[in-house]
């Protein structure tokens, strides 16, 4: 009689809120970040160790690099484009309206570009990475470069991440630039102000604390977004299925480290501001 | 000296020759467990020099893990596991690849690196393992090795574009490549048609015959099995249930070892 009652009572507690259920999920969570962890540490002792893969990591850059570019420079001029139309209202009705082509271009360069950026990258290149390596993974090629006397982390693993943290912030500059020409076309679309004219007043109000805090962070979102689409994908579970999860929580996980790391570098900046 | 059995404790008979060179593998009591699935429990095997072994048993039995172990992609639990006269459990991972450069593992599926051409995918390994070698001399291993299994039209194609047994027939290629004194095949004939399934098994005896390498077959193709080896090993429970040839273990007194070979 007692032992139903019990089972009754686990039966009216769903199971979300079961204490197993949430152990399970808080061992599961912190299993995660000391995995992924060991896997950070692991890829900083293989970094600096010969041999270098530097044809791996060429190719990477290009594929990473290079073959965004179209993706990223059409975003970018949409960015710059939409910016400058729909801040043109609201700074008009200040009087403003002289101070747009400095205020989308700071917006740009210190938090739109970068982070916009660093998002389309994770989709892109995090999702390409994570899926790429659960595939392998799952059709034994990660094995069997381990066999023909290989060792897959850095040759797989470390080329991607560094490609990654190396191409973003170009991408990011590549972003900024074109931004900017949307923005001018922008202004032009219910204006007329010369090319000079534009770009003077963008440089006139640019400073240095809004370049370089916002382009030292896009190496480490780059750094973020490789490392943890090789994460997913070099620890991808057997299986098709594997492949899809992968490529999803990287794109996942990648985007809120993007966002967490703004976060954290708007902090850092704004104290050495003060 | 051989012998058939069906002792579970099964040992192979005869004196220890991994010192001399002509036993080039010898398990002694091999254990490996995956939490509370004790796949290996008691694996006692040597391996001759230029001897085809084909090892079958049921799926799940760990006969891909025991091959695993001998290329050190699976760590052992317990016991010992000596190649080429060197126990590899207490082995350095340099010296691990030194042994896995005289290792050939085909992979069941192939394991091809889908980014690259059939002919990159042939380069590979010769490219991280012999590292100073020139173009031309790379160039002529490529082709020998792709004529050697039927492919050299396919060299330029990616693998993406081949059938399966033609994949097969590459993923052998470019393990053969850099001449390996072991062989290693997981599952070489599955998922193909009975036609190919026998040229590959033809491709293993040349193989064999060519090089005089010694191969590990994991099969559940008895043809397979029947074509190539010398001797077939059973593996029930994760121990050698059975050991002879394929006449010896068609008439076996176990109807269970029977069971495979009807």
């Amino acid at each position: 009689m007692q032992q139903s009652q019990n089972e009754n009572r686990e039966a009216e507690v769903p199971e979300i809120f079961s204490e197993t259920t949430s152990d399970s999920a808080f061992k599961k969570f912190f299993l995660e970040v000391y995995s992924l962890t060991i896997f950070t540490l692991r890829f900083f002792k293989e970094v600096f160790k010969p041999p270098y893969e530097f044809n791996e990591l060429m190719k990477q850059s290009f594929l990473t690099g290079y073959r965004s570019l179209s993706l990223i420079g059409i975003t970018g001029f949409i960015i710059g484009l939409v910016l400058t139309i729909q801040s043109r209202p609201a700074m008009a009705r200040f009087g403003a309206q002289s101070w747009l082509p400095a205020m989308v271009a700071v917006t740009i360069i210190r938090e739109i570009g970068p982070v916009i950026t660093a998002l389309i990258f994770a989709g892109k290149v995090g999702s390409g990475i994570g899926a790429e390596l659960a595939s392998m993974n799952v059709t034994e090629q990660i094995d069997a470069m381990q066999v023909s006397s290989t060792n897959p982390f850095k040759y797989l693993v470390v080329t991607r991440v560094l490609s990654a943290t190396l191409m973003l912030p170009l991408l990011v500059v590549f972003a900024d630039a074109i931004g900017l020409f949307g923005s001018f076309a922008g202004v032009n679309l219910k204006g007329n102000v010369s090319f000079h004219l534009f770009f003077s007043q963008i440089f006139q109000s640019l400073v240095f604390k809004d370049v370089f805090p916002a382009f030292v962070k896009t190496f480490f979102f780059g750094f973020a977004i490789g490392l943890i689409g090789s994460y997913k994908g070099y620890n991808s579970y057997k299986g098709t299925e594997g492949v899809g999860k992968a490529a999803n929580s990287a794109v996942v996980f990648s985007s809120l480290m993007v966002f967490i790391i703004d976060m954290i570098a708007v902090q850092i900046t704004s104290l050495f501001q003060n | 000296m051989r012998r058939m059995t069906t002792n579970a404790t099964y040992m192979i008979t005869g004196h220890d020759d991994s010192q001399n060179g002509l036993v080039v593998v010898k398990m002694e009591h091999l254990k490996k467990s995956f939490g509370n699935n004790h796949v290996l429990r008691d694996i006692n095997l040597s391996i001759n020099k230029g001897e085809n072994l084909a090892i079958l048993g049921k799926s799940g039995t760990g006969k891909s893990v025991l091959i695993k172990c001998i290329v050190g992609l699976v760590e052992l639990d317990d016991g010992k596991l000596i190649i080429f006269g060197q126990d590899i459990s207490g082995l350095k991972n340099k010296e691990l690849i030194e042994i896995r450069k005289k290792i050939g593992y085909l992979f069941q599926s192939g394991a091809l690196y889908d980014s690259m051409t059939v002919r990159e995918n042939l380069e590979f390994p010769l490219r991280r393992q012999l590292h100073s070698m020139p173009k031309e001399k790379m160039n002529s291993l490529v082709k020998e090795s792709l004529e050697n299994v039927g492919l050299a039209e396919a060299i330029d194609i990616t693998p993406s574009e081949l059938s399966g047994g033609m994949r097969k027939r590459l993923g052998l290629a470019r393990t053969l490549i850099l001449k390996p004194e072991i062989m290693l095949y997981d599952e070489p004939t599955t998922g193909l048609d009975p036609v190919t399934s026998k040229e590959i098994s033809n491709l293993i005896l040349e193989v064999q015959k060519k090089y005089n390498t010694t191969s590990i077959i994991i099969t559940h193709d008895i043809e397979c099995a029947k074509l190539t080896a010398n001797r077939i090993i059973v593996i029930r429970d994760g121990i050698c249930a059975a050991e002879g040839s394929y006449t010896d273990l068609e008439h076996s007194a176990d109807g269970w070892i029977r069971a495979f070979f009807e």
